[in-house]
């Protein structure tokens, strides 16, 4: 198996940092460098760095782009500047998610998409799939290395690895005088940006936003921080059978556009009310820590559902997890139970997200 | 990697430290560190009876559930309230305030089937 897996731009130099290795999605990733609280704590207090170079990457343009685009995805692209971005889900014809992705508009019919490793090949046929002949769309993943640098001290490590370069606002996008592709946006909460340079200089790149400072990250730390945060990780929290408004997405999704796939079913969903909802559940003491697809339970014993995602919350020192409930039992405050090897550990819904960063620069 | 001299340890990682027909359990200093951040530990009832081999506690770190097997058979007689309380004694102190559980083996001899610190060097290098 080990020989189908795909090699990041930059695994040479997560060796030489010292990087503990695992198969992710296909892809041989680090899980960690020295301890997944270490990192996760470095990020919301100085900075990280992690590698998203299994991350694809789409380019579409020509004329009319934006108005194919605004038929593909649920939020509405017309509402990009340039130099914009904004989140968004691509859909099947039954309102549930093939992918969520980042659409970021550089030029008048110009964007840049930002979609999932696993759903790099999925994503890319469902476009071509819809694709007019006006319309280009090329698939680059290959082409480019990423590096998302994320924590309080982000700025400051782009300022001194970029001199005299300018970091985008926030949501924006823009391109270094070294032809790197810079977007300000992240899956931590913390302010920071993504980095992506040619694949073949991504491991120098790497090296020096460490030598600057940043703690180089892995992958375990980067799903306890969005955990934290309530971003959805798409295969767990996000499903094809199970719609933005479910997920409690909707101000992702732009109803009054016009005609776009998967728009019957959102509209209904939003004027009935959804059957089910993601929550977010937090126990409400200590113990083991919840897991995806962990069994949630009534405080009766009924079983309610499975968690989606779960982890221990480095921030808060409980357990932490995001599950699909019937709708009556998602109000905030409801007690639940969930299920760690037959031990029931008591939670309740709270209150998106489970932890708020300090306010942005 | 800090293996004591005084100590037996099992294939899956665990140490035992026998005083009379008393086994102290724990995890070893290798097998904490390629846990890491233990966040939970979940002991086992007092008076249980194990065999060698039988899953007993369970460790847990932010990123995966390890179970914690009985190296010999016995008698749970007491667990360390320390380590559910503060999991990270685990890792920093596997062979002291980290111990998990304590056995009244049925055969102390048994012991001398586990491995000696130079075969669990062996094993982890």
């Amino acid at each position: 198996m080990s020989d189908l897996l795909k090699r990041s731009p930059l695994e040479a130099a997560h060796v030489e940092l010292g990087a503990k290795l695992v198969p992710f999605a296909g892809w041989n990733m680090p899980v960690q460098y020295t301890a997944i609280l270490d990192e996760h704590s470095a990020v919301r207090t100085k900075a990280g760095v992690f590698d998203i170079s299994h991350m694809g990457q789409f380019l579409v343009s020509g004329e009319g782009a934006l108005e194919w685009l605004n038929k593909m995805l649920a939020n509405n692209v017309a509402k990009l500047g340039e130099g914009e971005g904004q989140y968004t889900f691509l859909l099947n014809g039954h309102g549930g998610v093939i992918d969520d992705l980042i659409i970021y508009r550089t030029g008048e019919s110009d964007f840049f998409l930002v979609v999932n490793a696993s759903m790099i090949d999925e994503d890319f046929a469902w476009f071509a799939k819809h694709q007019p002949e006006s319309i280009e769309l090329r698939n680059e993943s290959e082409l480019w290395a990423g590096m998302a640098i994320q924590g309080p001290e982000s700025a400051a490590l782009f300022a001194a690895v970029c001199p005299g370069e300018t970091l985008p606002p926030r949501n924006g996008i823009s391109k270094t005088s070294t032809g790197a592709i810079v977007c300000r946006t992240g899956y931590t909460g913390e302010d920071g940006f993504e980095f992506f340079s040619p694949a073949e200089e991504g491991g120098e790149w790497l090296k020096k936003f460490v030598a600057a400072g940043a703690k180089p990250c892995g992958l375990g730390c980067r799903d306890s921080l969005r955990l934290e945060m309530c971003y959805p990780l798409n295969g767990n929290d996000l499903a094809p059978d199970r719609t933005p408004i479910e997920a409690g997405l909707g101000f992702f999704v732009d109803l009054e556009k016009g005609d776009f796939i998967g728009r019957e079913t959102l509209a209904k969903q939003k004027a009935e009310g959804p059957a089910v909802k993601l929550v977010a559940l937090q126990y409400t003491d200590k113990g083991a820590p919840p897991r995806a697809h962990y069994a949630v339970l009534s405080p009766e014993g009924e079983t309610l559902g499975e968690l989606s995602s779960g982890v221990h919350s480095p921030s808060l020192g409980t357990g932490i997890g995001l599950a699909y409930l019937p709708a009556a039992w998602t109000k905030i405050g409801t007690e639940v139970r969930i299920d760690v090897r037959g031990r029931q550990f008591p939670a309740k819904v709270v209150k998106k997200p489970f932890y708020k960063p300090a306010p942005k620069a | 990697m800090n293996v004591p001299a005084d100590l037996r340890f099992n294939t899956s990682h665990e140490w035992v430290r026998l005083e009379g027909d008393i086994a102290t359990v724990g995890i070893s200093d290798h097998a904490q560190e390629e846990l890491t951040d233990v966040v939970f530990v979940e002991l086992p009832a007092v008076g249980r009876a194990v065999d060698a081999g039988d899953p007993t506690a369970v460790v847990e770190s932010v990123k995966a559930a390890s179970d914690i097997y009985a190296p010999i058979g016995g008698e749970v007689v007491e667990v360390n309230p320390e380590v559910e309380a503060n999991p990270a004694l685990v890792n920093t102190d596997p062979y002291g305030a980290g111990w998990i559980f304590k056995l009244r083996v049925k055969n102390a001899a048994d012991v001398e089937s586990l491995l000696t610190p130079e075969a669990y060097v062996a094993q982890i290098s």
